[in-house]
C-alpha cells in the first residue's frame, strides 16, 4: 500500500445477477487531489463509489481506502469519509439548520463547536437565507449545497461526491468547485463523478468508465494527448450535408456536431486526415473547411467509449 | 458515550419528524378513539329482547312461574302464546319470532327428572349470535333442552358470569381492543419507518455515518413506545368514561405489560421493515399479521373454542398473550406475577424479533 494513495482498488467488481455493473476496476487516487470519475449513464460510477465507502460489498477484488481494506470492517472508515449521494438523501421534513445539527450530532462533533461550525457552513455554502426552510422545499441547487455542507461538516479526509452538481447553475457550479479546490488544498482527497466536461477538466486526475470498465485513466492533459485519434474540425454552411457526407467513410469513427462545426475523429494510423475529409466532402459536393485541432476531453470521451463499444460487439 | 448521544440524536430526529407528520399524529390519537367507539357501540354481542313465542301445553303453576322467570331475563321478549308446536315452528320459519319455547304437558314431572329435558327451545340457528344466546338460556336454573344442542341438559345447571355479571360487551372488548389497536398502530408505524427512509434515500446517507444499526433501530423504536403508552392511557380513559370499563388490578402492572407488548409489536414492525422494499408492501405485511391478531388471539372468539391449529397460531401472536394479561389485570384483579409466563413470552418475542431485524438490516446494506 502506497501511503500517498487515499484509495487503491485492485480488480474491484460488482455483479447484479448477470449484469456486470463494474468489472475488474483498478484505481489509484492520490491523497489531497481531486479525482474525477467520468462515464455515461449506467457505467458504474455510483456503484464504484458505493463499494468504496462500504455500502455495497464487491463481488470480486478489494480496495484499500485510507488504510482500511474493503470489504471488511468499514466502521473505522465512516468518520473519515464524507459521502454525498447522487439522489438527495437528507431529511426533507427538517430545516436546513436541523439537518446540519443532526449530522453534527451523529458524527459526535464537539458540542461546544457545533454552532460555530454550522454557522460557518451556512455562510460558506450560501445557505443563510434558507437556514429555517424545510430542506424538501428547497431548489435542486440549494439541496446540493446543503448536501455538500453536510458531507464536509465533520472534516472528512476523503470526500466521495456522486454527481454533486447535476442541478446546479453555472455560476453556483464555479463557486462549488472553488470550494472543492479549497478543500483539496487543505488536504482533503476528493473523488467526484460527473457528466460535465468542464468539471472533468478541472480534476487533477480522472478515470473514464464505460459499461463498468475503466477505459482511460490519467491527467486531463495525458488523456487529451493519447486519444489515438486525429481530431478534424469541419466548418461549413451546411453541417447536415457535411455530416451525411462523412458518416459513411470507413476510416472515420465518429462525427459529432457542435453548432455549425463538426468534430471528426479519425484513427492516428491515417496519415493525412485532412485530405481524407476534404475528399469525402468534395465527392458529395459539400463545401467546407477542414483543419486538425487538439483533442478536448469530450473527444477523449467519445473516442474511448467508441473503442470499448467495438470491443463489446 | 458517543453511542448514547447518537441514539439521542436519532430519537430527537424521529420525534421532530413525527410531530411534523400531521396524518400520523392524527392516527396516534384518532385511531384508538375511533376504534373504541366503533367496537363499544356498534359491535354489541349482548343480545336483548329476542322476539319469542311460547306454546305452554302444561299450563300449571310451575310453568307459569318458569315463563315469568324467562321474561325477567330480558333476553327474550314474549310476543305471542300459541297452542301447538306446529304453529311455533311456522312462526319461526316465517321469521315472526327468533325463539320458540315449547313447554310439554308433563312439564312438572320432567323438571324433577334429570334424564329428560323439561323444555324445548326452538331457535333460529341461522344467526350465530341468537344461537349463542339460546345456549346461554339453556343454562338457566330449570334446565331445558335446546333443539340445536340436541342433548338434554341436566337440571339446575347454573352458569353465572363471574367477572362480567352484567354481560356487557365493552367490558370484555376494551381490554382486548387495546391489544388490537396497539398491534395495528405500532406495527404499521415501524414497518413503514425504515422502508420510508430507504425510499427517500435517507438510509444511504445514514448507513454511511457512524450510526450503528442497533442505534438506528432502538432510536426509531423508543419514541413509539411512548406513543403506545399514551394510546393505552387514551383507551383506558375513554373506556372508563363511556363504558365504565374498570381496571381492577394494578395500573402499574398493566403498564408494564403494555410496555412489553408495545415493544414486541415495534420489533415485529422493524423486522417487517427490513424484509420489504416499499411502504405499500410494509402495509400489506402489517395487515397479514393484524388479521390473525384479531381473529385468533381470543379477542373475537374464545381461545379454548378454537381448533387446535388456530390455537397454535394464536399462541405465537403477542396479542394473544397481551389479551390474557389485560383481561387478567383489568377484570380479574390478577397481578403480573401470576401472569409471568405471558410476560416472559412477550420479552422473548421482542428479543428475537429485534435481533432478527438487526441481522437482516446489516445484511440489507447491499
Ligand atoms: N441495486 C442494483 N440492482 C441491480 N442493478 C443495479 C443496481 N444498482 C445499479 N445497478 C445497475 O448497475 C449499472 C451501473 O449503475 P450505476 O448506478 O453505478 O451507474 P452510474 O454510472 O452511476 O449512472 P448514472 O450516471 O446514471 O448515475 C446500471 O446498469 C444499473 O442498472
Ligand atoms: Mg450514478
Amino acid at each position: 500500500m502506497n501511503a500517498n494513495l487515499a484509495i487503491e482498488a485492485r480488480g474491484l467488481s460488482k455483479y447484479f445477477g448477470d449484469l456486470r455493473a463494474v468489472s475488474s476496476l483498478d484505481l489509484e487516487v492520490p491523497r489531497g487531489k481531486i479525482y474525477g470519475f467520468l462515464g455515461p449513464n449506467g457505467s458504474g460510477k455510483s456503484t464504484t463509489i458505493r463499494m468504496l465507502c462500504g455500502l455495497l460489498t464487491p463481488t470480486e477484488g478489494d480496495a484499500t481506502v485510507l488504510g482500511t481494506v474493503i470489504p471488511g470492517n468499514s466502521k473505522a472508515l465512516r468518520p473519515k469519509i464524507g459521502y454525498m449521494t447522487q439522489k438527495f438523501s437528507l431529511f426533507g421534513d427538517m430545516s436546513v439548520f436541523e439537518n446540519l445539527q443532526f449530522i453534527s450530532e451523529i458524527y459526535s462533533y464537539p458540542a461546544k463547536d457545533r454552532s460555530t461550525r454550522i454557522g460557518e457552513l451556512l455562510l460558506k455554502y450560501d445557505l443563510r437565507d434558507q437556514r429555517d426552510q424545510l430542506a424538501g422545499t428547497m431548489s435542486g441547487g440549494q439541496k446540493q449545497r446543503l448536501a455538500l455542507a453536510c458531507a464536509v461538516l465533520h472534516h472528512p479526509e476523503l470526500l466521495l461526491l456522486d454527481e454533486p452538481t447535476s442541478a446546479v447553475d453555472p455560476q453556483s457550479r464555479r463557486d462549488f468547485w472553488s470550494n472543492l479546490f479549497r478543500l483539496a488544498e487543505s488536504g482533503t482527497t476528493i473523488m467526484v463523478s460527473t457528466h460535465y466536461m468542464d468539471e472533468a477538466e478541472r480534476c487533477h486526475r480522472l478515470a473514464i468508465l464505460d459499461r463498468g470498465v475503466k477505459v482511460a485513466d490519467g491527467t486531463p492533459q495525458q488523456l487529451q494527448a493519447s486519444t489515438g485519434m486525429h481530431i478534424v474540425e469541419v466548418v461549413g454552411e451546411d453541417p447536415y450535408a457535411a455530416q451525411a457526407a462523412l458518416i459513411d467513410v470507413p476510416e472515420i469513427v465518429s462525427v459529432t456536431q457542435l453548432g455549425v462545426r463538426l468534430r471528426v475523429l479519425i484513427p492516428i494510423s491515417v496519415s493525412d486526415p485532412t485530405s481524407l475529409v476534404l475528399q469525402a466532402l468534395a465527392q458529395h459536393r459539400v463545401s467546407a473547411a477542414a483543419e486538425v485541432t487538439h483533442a478536448t476531453l469530450e473527444d477523449v470521451f467519445v473516442a474511448v467509449t467508441l473503442k470499448s463499444a467495438e470491443r463489446v460487439t | 458515550m458517543n453511542s448514547l448521544s447518537r441514539l439521542f440524536a436519532i430519537i430527537k430526529k424521529e420525534v421532530r419528524q413525527l410531530s411534523r407528520d400531521r396524518l400520523t399524529f392524527g392516527m396516534v390519537v384518532g385511531l384508538p378513539i375511533m376504534q373504541i367507539l366503533l367496537f363499544g357501540y356498534a359491535i354489541n354481542t349482548d343480545v336483548r329482547n329476542l322476539r319469542t313465542a311460547i306454546a305452554d301445553q302444561s299450563a300449571t303453576h310451575l310453568s307459569r312461574q318458569f315463563i315469568a322467570e324467562l321474561a325477567e331475563t330480558q333476553v327474550v321478549d314474549i310476543v305471542s302464546f300459541v297452542d301447538t308446536p306446529n304453529v311455533l315452528e311456522a312462526k319461526l320459519r316465517k321469521g315472526d319470532v327468533s325463539v320458540g319455547v315449547l313447554i310439554p304437558a308433563d312439564f312438572d314431572r320432567r323438571v324433577t327428572d334429570s334424564a329428560r329435558a323439561a323444555v324445548q327451545l326452538l331457535v333460529d340457528g341461522s344467526d350465530p349470535t341468537i344461537l349463542a344466546v339460546a345456549n346461554q338460556l339453556s343454562a338457566m336454573p330449570l334446565g331445558f333442552d335446546t333443539m340445536v344442542a340436541g342433548k338434554p341438559n341436566a337440571a339446575n345447571i347454573e352458569v353465572r358470569p363471574y367477572y362480567n355479571p352484567e354481560r356487557r360487551t365493552p367490558v370484555n372488548i376494551v381490554p382486548g381492543l387495546m391489544g388490537v389497536i396497539l398491534t395495528m398502530t405500532m406495527m404499521l408505524f415501524t414497518a413503514v419507518a425504515i422502508v420510508r427512509e430507504r425510499e427517500r434515500g435517507n438510509l444511504e446517507l445514514l448507513i454511511n455515518t457512524p450510526v450503528s444499526s442497533a442505534e438506528l433501530m432502538i432510536g426509531k423504536v423508543v419514541p413509539y413506545i411512548v406513543i403506545g403508552l399514551i394510546q393505552i392511557a387514551l383507551i383506558l380513559l375513554v373506556g372508563w368514561l363511556l363504558f365504565d370499563v374498570p381496571v381492577r388490578g394494578s395500573i402499574v402492572d398493566l403498564y408494564i405489560a403494555a410496555a412489553l407488548f408495545v415493544a414486541a409489536n415495534l420489533a415485529l414492525g422493524l423486522f417487517i421493515s427490513t424484509a420489504v422494499s416499499t411502504q405499500f408492501q410494509a402495509m400489506q405485511m402489517t395487515v397479514f399479521f393484524l388479521l390473525p391478531s384479531i381473529l385468533l388471539s381470543g379477542f373475537m372468539f374464545p381461545f379454548d373454542g378454537m381448533p387446535k391449529l388456530a390455537q397454535y397460531i394464536g399462541e405465537v401472536l403477542p396479542n394473544t398473550h397481551f389479551i390474557r394479561l389485560t383481561r387478567g389485570i383489568m377484570l380479574r384483579e390478577a397481578s403480573i406475577t401470576e401472569l409471568a409466563s405471558e410476560l416472559i413470552f412477550l420479552a422473548v418475542f421482542t428479543t428475537i424479533a429485534m435481533i432478527a431485524a438487526g441481522l437482516r438490516f446489516s445484511k440489507r446494506l447491499d
